[in-house]
């Protein structure tokens, strides 16, 4: 269980996070949202004892940060943002001095760095020098010294970031595998990331918090949820949608030639717009419920707080 | 338990994993060559001793410690990994007392290596092995003073060229504090004591008495306790500034 307790950072003038609270279970994959500057990464260098809160309290496991630093640090894997390495070490010399300060020796310690380096899959480079490497793989030795002690707490500070499509499947992947008994905190701005990997969706701006719920809940905010989506061969009777029951609106999407018929807060409208369909005999080429749409949720959630 | 071995071990490689080691270590001893036989006048004195090579440590020393020294935080801010370091389960204390002996060590292995110069001096007349024994300890402790400024000047610095010239400014401060220039200064307007507490403070005096073969526990002491302060000045510094 990770507690954050009114936690409030300030620099110099401007607050970055301000009172935040919320705990994290077991089991849990939380996604940290929020536009850059939002307080994501401040946060996380607060819960890994990098930064000293201005006020308030993080606690992971029980132990708390300002007070049991070590103990609270023993239970994290934290990758920071950009993942920084010593560049000048070979990949193994640098995940067997991570152990060592995990405290592992000898025969135990080659067998958590050969668990963490096929975890993910950095065999090939392990004795070049890290600043040799390309991006995608500096990433992955961040993540390998994160996991190398197989921590109950992981914390990943955008850990797909420049990532290539494939790379970045292949992280989700490994979080996924790893997440089941463990705390994931990741920090992100690709909301694909979030249904792809998250249980549990948080919204930061101005380091406040704005929503918090899974990623099913923060779609359901959306304008688009329940909306039916639809491409026909022909111009449709805009008004005879609109006048539909449940039905809030119709949106013309001039780029896909696409219509958005939106449903009202609680309603379903599939049925009636498909009777309607059927009844005037339109042909339509393609038709779909939305779930709703995170980035529009993203960006009303922050927007609204920045302007 | 603690982790300050695995720090000064990863620390000492790193100086071996770049050229910078080799190329310090071959300046140093060209350096000190040159001091001992041209400007020290080591054949012309006629003596057997190696106070024309002591004798210029603390001037040599003031260019090339700073230079070992500037990259001990200064190069961790840099890069972003002091964040790395400062979220693994290890002290303040480990972290940087470990990186500072790491680098003592390594001006030590340094100073080891004129170990010719031993040779040549005790070949050609009879020396004071004692004297030079000393002297060695205290060269290493003086090395050592100017790397415990120099950590807490990286430690303040992002720039390593900014904590190499921090560090020799202060490390210079520390010289010539004993010197009259800097004492007239004072002897105008301050109390006795208060010109006696800026002599105390210099390195030369202190260095000299040990490159001499007197060794003074208050000397000994000087050098301890000034490495110890400059290095709780580098944690605290540490803390205030790792996240700009």
């Amino acid at each position: 269980m990770i507690e954050i307790t009114q936690l409030t950072k300030h620099f110099a003038q401007h607050t970055a996070v301000d009172n935040l609270s919320f705990s994290v279970k077991p089991g849990e994959v939380l996604g940290f949202l929020g536009p850059n500057g939002a307080g994501k990464s401040t946060t996380m260098k607060m819960l890994t004892g990098f930064l000293a809160p201005t006020s308030g309290s993080a606690s992971i496991l029980g132990f708390d940060i300002q007070k049991d630093t070590l103990k609270a640090q023993q239970q994290i894997g934290y990758l920071p943002e950009g993942a920084p390495c010593y560049g000048d070490m070979t990949v193994r010399s640098f995940l067997e001095f991570i152990a060592e300060i995990r405290g592992f020796k000898g025969v135990e310690k080659r067998a958590r760095v050969t668990k963490a380096v096929t975890q993910v899959e950095l065999e090939t480079v392990l004795e070049q020098s890290i600043e040799t490497l390309s991006k995608g793989f500096k990433r992955r030795v961040g993540l390998a010294q994160a996991i190398l002690h197989d921590p109950k707490v992981l914390i990943l500070d955008e850990p797909t970031d420049g990532l290539d499509p494939n790379q970045k499947h292949q992280v989700r992947k490994l979080i996924q595998s790893l997440a089941h008994d463990k705390i994931v905190i990741i920090s992100t701005h690709i909301l694909e990331e979030v249904s792809a990997v998250c249980t549990r969706a948080v919204v930061i701006a101005h380091g406040k918090l704005l929503a918090d719920g899974t990623p099913l809940a923060l779609e359901s905010r959306s304008r688009y949820h329940q909306a039916v989506t639809l491409v026909a061969e022909e111009p449709l009777d805009k008004d005879a949608l609109a006048a539909l029951p449940g039905v809030a609106g119709v949106e013309e999407n001039a780029l896909e030639h696409s219509l958005s018929i939106l449903a009202k807060p609680g309603e379903v409208i599939f049925a009636q717009v498909n009777a309607l369909i059927a009844e005037r005999g339109w042909k339509v080429r393609e038709l779909n419920v939305e779930r709703g749409r995170l980035d529009e949720v993203f960006r009303s959630l922050t927007r609204g707080e920045s302007v | 338990m603690t982790k300050l071995p695995v720090i000064f071990k990863r620390e000492l490689a790193s100086y071996f994993a770049t050229p910078l080691a080799y190329v310090f270590i071959l300046i140093f001893l060209v350096l000190s060559g040159v001091f001992t036989f041209y400007l020290g006048g080591f054949f012309e004195s006629g003596q057997a001793s190696l106070a024309p090579f002591f004798n210029f440590h603390p001037w040599l020393y003031l260019f090339l410690v700073p230079a070992i020294a500037m990259r001990l935080w200064a190069e961790e801010r840099k890069s972003g990994t002091i964040e790395l370091l400062m979220t693994l389960p290890i002290t303040r204390f480990d972290a940087v007392t470990g990186k500072f002996l790491a680098a003592w060590v390594f001006a030590g292995l340094a100073l080891l290596l004129t170990f010719p110069m031993i040779i040549t001096v005790n070949y050609l007349g009879e020396p004071d092995n004692g004297a030079i024994i000393t002297g060695y300890i205290g060269s290493w402790l003086l090395a050592g003073a100017y790397l415990a400024i120099g950590s807490c000047m990286s430690a303040l610095a992002k720039n390593q060229v900014i904590a190499f010239i921090l560090t020799v400014s202060v490390c210079f401060l520390f010289i010539v504090s004993g010197f009259p220039m800097v004492l007239d200064g004072f002897s105008a307007w301050a109390p006795q004591w208060m010109i006696d507490a800026v002599a105390s403070l210099s390195f030369l005096s202190r260095f000299d008495a040990i490159s001499k073969g007197v060794i003074d526990l208050r000397d000994l002491l000087y050098f301890l306790t000034l490495i110890a302060a400059w290095l709780a000045a580098t944690a605290v510094v540490i803390d205030l500034k790792k996240a700009d």
